[in-house]
């Protein structure tokens, strides 16, 4: 939570810290660890899917897995082996264990696409690089898609840019987990520019604002969307410009969480303890 | 609740950073040690709840709450303190301290 008020300012206990987020990936029942690296906006590329596989190959990973939000899982992951997997990666934290910043799920858009609109997976693309690696009140899940048919799902995102004829519209607050609620409309913008921008204002502004915990779909209903909507996107071009500031200096201090791989925070971060040998007494 | 047994000369006490635990092997046992920085503590590295890696949880004063599902452990006792409900222990191993290395009684 520091981070979102004091910007990377601040001396941080790692203890307090639950192991997903001491160890950069996400605790399974049996005590091994998933391993997500991020594909950001779902596009990935024959060279990074034969790394993967070759991962999953050297480790003998027991499961891999597409994820619902357009991700590679490899599931069943010693902690220890955590670091030499991420460098045979070499692709930053998915950051799919933490509340902080998961994904943007992207449809084909106008790429490929007869009916798309927008190039949503650009978009997306963009979206996801100005967001990754920070941390958030609770996880925060995002889309983008190029035509009301909505095929990335942004309705039920924390975040949503959904293309239309000569625009975006940008949604917030949706869910489809737990809860399912229906995003509520944030600004209709012309440019994808534009979108962008709304979407980095309505998400440094639920950084500052939400309680621990909070997801945006409880964070949007308790202050009401025209509250939101007032000191976001229509608040006075100061407020905008100091929202957007801050943020650029959150994102300036963020780093790739998997570099700790190959410089730990301390020595037995990753690996258990040897005892050095046993005496007599 | 350990048996008088052989001190076996475990990590140097800096190996495990304040209020973090850390396993380690021992006599073929994995045990789990805790550095509350006053002490260390240690306990077999298994929740009674579902085998859980108490070394991977959060230190609560001097409890260790499970990764898995928030079993809180007492270090000092092994006992479980919540569920209020459950009664289970974990086995304890003395500790000590000499030359900046930590030791268990295994």
């Amino acid at each position: 939570m520091l981070d979102m008020i004091w910007c990377g300012d601040h001396d941080e206990d790692r203890s307090a810290r639950f192991i997903n987020d001491r160890v950069h990936a996400n605790i399974q029942k049996d005590g091994t660890f998933s391993v997500v690296p991020r594909i950001r906006g779902g596009v990935t590329s024959p060279d990074e899917l034969r790394r993967i596989a070759d991962v999953a190959d050297k480790y003998r990973v027991p499961m891999v897995k597409i994820t619902g939000s357009q991700r590679i899982d490899l599931l069943g992951i010693k902690k220890e082996d955590l670091p030499k997997v991420w460098a045979d990666l070499g692709m930053p934290s998915g950051q799919a264990y933490t509340k902080g910043v998961r994904m943007v799920k992207t449809c084909v858009g106008t790429d490929f696409c007869r009916f798309g609109t927008q190039d949503s997976t650009s978009a997306g693309i963009e979206m996801e690089r100005r967001f990754e690696h920070l941390y958030t009140p609770h996880k925060v899940k995002m889309a983008s898609v190029g035509c009301p048919r909505n095929c990335a799902e942004a309705t039920v995102k924390d975040i949503g840019l959904v293309g239309q004829e000569g625009g975006w519209q940008v949604v917030v607050g949706g869910a489809a987990g737990k809860s399912v609620r229906k995003a509520d409309l944030l600004i209709t913008v012309e440019t994808t520019e534009a979108a962008l921008e709304a979407a980095e204002l309505f998400f440094q502004y639920y950084r500052e604002h939400a309680n621990y915990l909070e997801r945006t779909y409880d964070f949007v209903e308790r202050l009401g969307i025209d509250k939101v909507r007032k000191e976001t996107v229509y608040a006075p071009e100061p407020v905008r410009i100091g929202l957007l500031d801050r943020l650029k200096k959150s994102k300036g201090t963020a780093r790739d969480a998997w570099l700790e791989g190959q410089a730990p925070v301390n020595p037995t971060q990753f690996i258990p303890l040897q005892p050095i040998e046993s005496v007599t007494t | 609740m350990s048996n008088a047994g052989r001190w076996i000369r475990v990590a140097a006490c800096d190996a495990i950073p304040p209020r973090e635990g850390r396993a380690a092997l021992v006599e073929g046992r994995e045990i789990a040690i805790f550095n509350l920085g006053d002490r260390f503590l240690a306990v077999d590295n298994q929740c009674p709840h579902q085998s859980g890696p108490l070394c991977d949880g959060i230190v609560a004063g001097e409890a260790v709450v499970c990764p898995l599902h928030a079993w809180k452990v007492n270090l000092e006792t092994g006992a479980v303190a919540r569920p209020a409900d459950h009664h289970e222990c974990v086995r304890t191993y003395a500790t000590r301290v000499e030359a900046g290395v930590v030791s268990i009684e295994a």
